[in-house]
């Protein structure tokens, strides 16, 4: 790709991103007024639904780029997926990190196994982890670029599965779930700082996205050019 | 040959290996029941029965492990896989035939542990062991695709534990909900839709993670 | 500040961090990468003088 426009591109995602997030943490803070059974704290939402779905949409691309891997076998679909993958576990363990958070000043504790969303992401959590062990574990090369495509594919379809387990283990093990009182329809002013906080951080994984994969890219060039000077 | 010969073929050979050095079976055989023996004193007297399935879920489950580690050390050794890889048979005929395989050695470690379990912990009934039966398709399914790709890296033994642990979850939970509820129908659903998904993707991804 | 507050505050700082730290690693990235390049420079450099020697 014309490295002049992927630098557009960046610039316009970061200069998204910051716009947004800013907008959208003002929002959060300043104007939405406090939710009437949670108060205050209930703000935690707009930003941790948020990352939760960022980390979603980056697993489920990294998918979509390993399954064009496996399709036309072309090596560059395989940097992709890996640093989707990659974003998709920092925007994870901040779900997990806000969602403790959130569950501490909710309910008293820094962790609920009755919390679905954080056992789930837990789950996806050690998954994805395996993931970098697998791939350091390989040597470079389409082998490894195939097997990484297909865990990652793995990946999206244990996302709904391992929602159905956690929700089956919920009546087996009999813990009180925990779900927090966010009404299930959100007023305008919520729903419009929600918006604006979840486009800003997909643009934020978006810009963080280019710029590692643009590091990457540089980094397997540099041993082209090294090996072909040596 | 055909696709179902081909499968025969490889399953027979990995059996006819394992009955005549009879390393992997005798080893699964002692350590579930030396796990069964260990959970014996982690568990208190009082423990539920929820508790006690659990921990036969989890001695399974590392059975399973330790049966799947062996699953492709001979063909690393020898190299075997590329060579099958080489034949002209389809790729999912050597997975097929790995499960096969791998599912006779389960059911092998499963015949020696439920009596055991029923001896130390409590009686089992047709719902645990209709759950190990599905469970244990799940397991070799999901269980051969890994084992091939850990097989393929440097500590591989570390490494098929780490990429089949979250995968499977589901299962544990599946197999103690069927055996420790009112309503196993549900948990035993489950479970066969884990299989189906599970088996499938490994069916038609195997081919990508053995060639190039 | 109502404990409420402090960890709304504490959740916002924690991803402030965390995207903090990500520039900080990257720069130090950034930074390997501009030594491998010096040094690759260098290598093809030297080929380029051997080279015209050798001619």
């Amino acid at each position: 790709m014309n490295t002049s426009l992927r630098n557009n591109q960046n610039v316009v995602l970061a200069a998204a991103a910051g716009c947004l997030l800013l907008a959208g943490t003002a929002l959060a803070f300043y104007w939405v007024p406090n939710a009437p059974i949670e108060g205050f704290r209930q703000r935690i939402f707009y930003f941790h639904v948020p990352i939760a779905l960022t980390a979603y949409a980056c697993f489920g691309w990294a998918a979509w780029k390993a399954l064009r891997l496996l399709w036309t076998r072309e090596r560059r679909y395989d940097l992709e997926s890996y640093t989707a993958v990659h974003m998709g576990v920092i925007f994870g363990i901040l779900t997990l990190v806000t969602g403790s958070i959130w569950a501490r000043t909710s309910w008293g504790h820094w962790w609920v196994w009755g919390s679905r969303q954080l056992v789930l992401f837990l789950v996806l959590f050690l998954f994805y982890a395996a993931y970098f062990m697998l791939r350091y574990s390989v040597e470079p090369g389409p082998r490894r670029a195939n097997m990484s495509a297909v865990y990652a594919l793995f990946g999206v379809a244990l996302i709904p599965i391992s929602f159905l387990a956690i929700r089956l283990a919920e009546d087996l093990v009999h813990p009180v779930v925990f779900t927090h009182d966010v009404q299930s329809k959100l007023t305008g002013s919520q729903l419009l700082t929600f918006l604006v906080c979840l486009v800003g951080m997909l643009s934020l994984a978006g810009s963080l996205y280019v710029n590692e994969l643009t590091g990457k890219r540089l980094d397997a060039r540099l041993r082209e050019l090294r090996e072909a000077l040596q | 040959m055909t696709f179902l010969g081909d499968v025969l073929v490889l399953a027979r050979k990995d059996l006819l290996l394992e009955l005549r050095s009879r390393d992997t079976v005798p080893a699964m055989l002692l350590f579930v029941v030396s796990t069964l023996v260990v959970f014996h004193f982690a568990l208190p007297s009082d423990a539920s029965a929820t508790a006690q399935t659990g921990l036969l879920w989890v001695a399974l489950l590392f059975t399973a492990l330790l049966g799947l580690v062996r699953a492709f050390v001979a063909e690393r050794e020898e190299r075997i896989l590329d060579g099958l890889v080489l034949a002209p048979c389809d790729r999912s005929a050597i997975w097929l035939g790995k499960v096969i395989g791998v599912m006779a050695f389960l059911v092998a470690a499963e015949v020696v542990a439920l009596p055991a379990y029923a001896l130390f912990f409590r009686p089992v009934g047709w719902e645990l062991v209709a759950a190990v039966a599905l469970a244990d398709v799940g397991l070799a399914a999901v269980g051969t695709l890994l084992a091939a790709m850990a097989a393929a890296g440097r500590a591989r033994e570390l490494l098929l534990p780490l990429l089949f642990l979250p995968l499977v979850i589901p299962i544990v939970v599946g197999g103690v909900g069927a055996s420790a509820t009112d309503d196993p129908g549900r948990y035993l659903a489950f479970l066969g839709l884990y299989d189906a998904v599970f088996a499938i993707l490994s069916w038609a991804s195997f081919e990508y993670v053995v060639t190039e | 500040m109502s404990t409420a507050e402090k960890y709304v505050t504490a959740a916002y700082l924690v991803i402030l961090a965390v995207v903090l730290l990500y520039v900080v690693l990257y720069a130090f990235k950034l930074g390997r990468l501009e030594r491998e390049v010096a040094e690759l420079a260098e290598l093809a450099r030297r080929r380029e003088a051997e080279r015209k020697q050798a001619a």
